[in-house]
C-alpha cells in the first residue's frame, strides 16, 4: 500500500493558511458501454479492462512520479480502501461499494482515476494549497493521454455525457477545500453559503458529498459545466471566486482577532493543551482541536509548523492511525488511547524533529 | 387551472399584452417544454426531480405503463426520475424533452456545450454545426418573444467567438 505521508492533503502549498487542497476532476464515460449503475458486473469488468489498457498506454509516456499504479478495490483490504478515502483520493461511497472497481494512482499521489464510480472514469488531480490552474493542466494532460487509446462518450449538443445529466458539457468539477475559522467565528457561514449558492457553487463538508463540515473545513466546487469553455470556468472559479473567498476569510480572521482576541486565544490554547494532555481522543475531537490549533498557527499565536498540523490532521483518522499503531484496531477505547498517546508525543517533539513513523 | 391544450394542470402562466390587448397563456409542464419555456434558473438542483414528479402527478398509474423507455438500455423514465441517473448515452436522446429541462435548469439556463471535444480534426465542423443550430434557436426564441432565452443563446454564440487579442 501507499506510503503514509505522500498524500497531497497532508502537505502545504500557496495560500495554505486558507486553502488546504485544490482538485480538478473530469467525468468521462467510454462510448459503447452503459453507465456504471446500469452495467452488469461482467460489463463493469470489461470497462476496467478497457480503462486499464488506456492507463498502461498513458503511463508509458509519463515521468516516474506520474506513473500510474492499478489498485482493484474489490480485492483490496478494507483498511487500505479507507486509507484512500481519508486521503480524499476516493469517495467514501466508492470505498465502500461492492462491485468491480479500481483506482489508478500516480506514485506521487497527485493524479488518480476512479474507475467505475458514478461514471466510468473520474480523472483527478489533487494538490496542496491554491493550485487549481496546475491541477487543471495536469488533469487535462492525463485525460488527453487516455483519449489516445480510448473513445469518450460525446454528444454534439451536450458535450461529454455523464451518468447524472447535471454534469454534462465539460464534465469538470473544480474544488477547493477551505479552512474557514474566521468566517465561523464572525458567524458568516450562512452568508457565505448563500453567496456560494447564487454563484452556482456547491458547499460540502470535509469528506465531500453528503458529509458534514468538521473543524471549519468546507469544500467549494462549481456546479455549472455547460455553456462555457473549460478555460472560462477555470477563470471564473480560480480567478474570481476563490480569491474572493480567501480574501473574505482573511478579513474575517483579522476582524475576529481585533474584536475577540482573548476569546480566540482561549480557544486555541485550550485546544493545544487538550491535544497535549488528553488520554483518550476520538477522531472527530482530534480533528476539531487540530482545526483550532491550525487557526492559532496561521495567526502566529502558536509556534507549531503548519505542515505538522496538516500531517496530524490525516494521521488521526482511524485507518491512518492503525498504520502507525495496529493496536488501534483492537477496540474503541484502545483506538482513542492510541490516538491520544500519538498526539501527545507528536506535539511534544515540536516542529523541527522528524517523525519516526514517516 | 387547466392547460390550454389538454386537461392537465397548468404550471406555466404568462400574460402577453400586445397593442393594448392582453392574452393569457396557461400550459402544463409537457406543453410548456414543447413551447420552449425555460424553468426558473435559480432553482436548487435537488428540487428539479421532485418538480418533474409534480408535473405528472394525478396519472401515476397510467404513467407507469406509459413511462418512456430507452430502447438501448431499457431504463424507464420513471426509474431515472427515482435515481437521477441515466442508464446509457442513448438515454439522452430517448428522454430528450425531459432531460433538456433537467439540464437547462441545473446549468443556469445553458443549452449547449461550447467546450473541448474529443474529435480533434472534426472540431471545426462540429463548431460550425453548433453555431448554425444556436442561430436557428435564437431566431425561434426571438420570434416566440422569449427574450431571456434569446439573450442566453446570444451569449453562447458570443462565447464561441475566438478571443480578441
Amino acid at each position: 500500500m501507499t506510503q503514509p505521508f505522500s498524500a497531497a492533503i497532508s502537505q502545504i502549498g500557496p495560500d495554505s493558511d486558507v486553502v488546504v487542497t485544490s482538485r480538478v476532476r473530469l467525468a468521462r464515460n467510454i462510448s459503447g458501454f452503459p453507465f456504471v449503475s446500469r452495467a452488469s458486473n461482467p460489463i463493469r469488468l470489461e470497462i476496467m479492462r478497457v480503462v486499464r489498457h488506456a492507463v498502461d498506454h498513458a503511463s508509458k509516456r509519463t515521468s516516474a512520479d506520474q506513473e500510474l499504479r492499478w489498485i482493484e478495490l474489490q480485492s483490496a483490504q478494507s483498511r487500505d480502501r479507507i486509507l484512500l478515502s481519508e486521503r480524499h483520493l476516493v469517495s467514501r461511497h466508492f470505498a465502500n461499494s461492492d462491485w468491480p472497481r479500481a483506482l489508478a494512482l500516480s506514485n506521487d499521489e497527485h493524479s488518480s482515476i476512479m474507475v467505475n464510480e458514478e461514471d466510468h472514469l473520474r480523472i483527478q488531480f489533487l494538490c496542496a494549497g491554491s493550485r487549481l490552474a496546475d491541477a487543471f493542466t495536469a488533469a487535462f494532460r492525463l485525460e488527453n493521454a487516455l483519449a489516445e487509446s480510448t473513445n469518450f462518450s460525446f454528444h454534439p449538443r451536450w458535450g461529454y455525457l455523464t451518468a447524472c445529466p447535471t454534469n454534462v458539457g465539460c464534465g469538470i468539477r473544480m474544488s477547493a477545500m477551505l479552512h474557514l475559522p474566521g468566517v465561523q467565528i464572525m458567524k458568516e457561514v450562512d452568508r457565505i453559503k448563500r453567496a456560494a449558492k447564487e454563484l452556482h457553487l456547491a458547499v460540502r463538508g470535509y469528506y465531500g458529498e453528503g458529509s458534514e463540515s468538521i473543524g471549519d473545513f468546507f469544500q467549494f466546487s462549481n456546479q455549472i459545466t455547460l455553456g462555457s469553455t473549460e478555460d472560462a470556468l477555470l477563470e471564473e472559479f480560480n480567478g474570481v471566486v476563490l480569491p474572493r473567498l480567501v480574501g473574505y476569510e482573511r478579513e474575517a480572521r483579522t476582524a475576529a482577532l481585533a474584536r475577540h482576541r482573548s476569546r480566540i486565544e482561549d480557544v486555541v490554547f485550550r485546544a493545544h493543551a487538550n491535544l497535549s494532555a488528553a488520554r483518550l481522543l476520538t477522531a472527530d475531537a482530534a480533528t476539531k482541536d487540530l482545526s483550532r490549533v491550525r487557526f492559532g498557527v496561521v495567526m502566529g499565536l502558536l509556534p507549531v509548523d503548519l505542515a505538522t498540523i496538516q500531517r496530524l490532521l490525516l494521521q488521526v483518522q482511524p485507518a491512518h492511525l492503525s498504520v502507525i499503531d495496529p493496536r488501534a484496531l483492537e477496540g474503541d477505547e484502545i483506538e482513542r488511547e492510541v490516538r491520544a498517546t500519538f498526539m501527545r508525543q507528536a506535539l511534544a517533539r515540536g516542529p523541527s524533529e522528524p517523525n519516526p513513523n514517516s | 387551472m387547466k392547460c390550454d391544450h389538454c386537461d392537465k394542470p397548468a404550471v406555466v402562466h404568462e400574460v402577453i399584452i400586445r397593442s393594448g390587448v392582453s392574452n393569457e397563456i396557461h400550459l402544463c409542464a409537457e406543453h410548456a417544454i414543447a413551447a420552449g419555456y425555460p424553468l426558473p434558473i435559480d432553482q436548487p438542483i435537488a428540487d428539479i426531480f421532485p418538480q418533474l414528479e409534480t408535473a405528472s402527478k394525478g396519472d401515476i398509474g397510467k404513467a407507469k405503463e406509459r413511462s418512456p423507455k430507452c430502447s438501448a438500455c431499457g431504463l424507464t423514465f420513471t426509474a431515472f426520475r427515482k435515481s437521477g441517473m441515466l442508464g446509457c448515452p442513448a438515454c439522452y436522446d430517448a428522454f430528450m424533452p425531459m432531460i433538456e429541462q433537467v439540464i437547462e435548469s441545473s446549468q443556469g439556463g445553458a443549452t449547449h456545450h461550447v467546450g473541448r471535444s474529443p474529435h480533434g480534426g472534426a472540431e471545426t465542423e462540429r463548431l460550425q454545426n453548433l453555431r448554425a443550430k444556436l442561430m436557428r434557436d435564437l431566431e425561434i426564441a426571438v420570434t416566440a418573444e422569449q427574450y431571456e432565452r434569446a439573450a442566453k443563446l446570444r451569449d453562447e454564440l458570443r462565447a464561441m467567438d475566438p478571443p480578441t487579442p
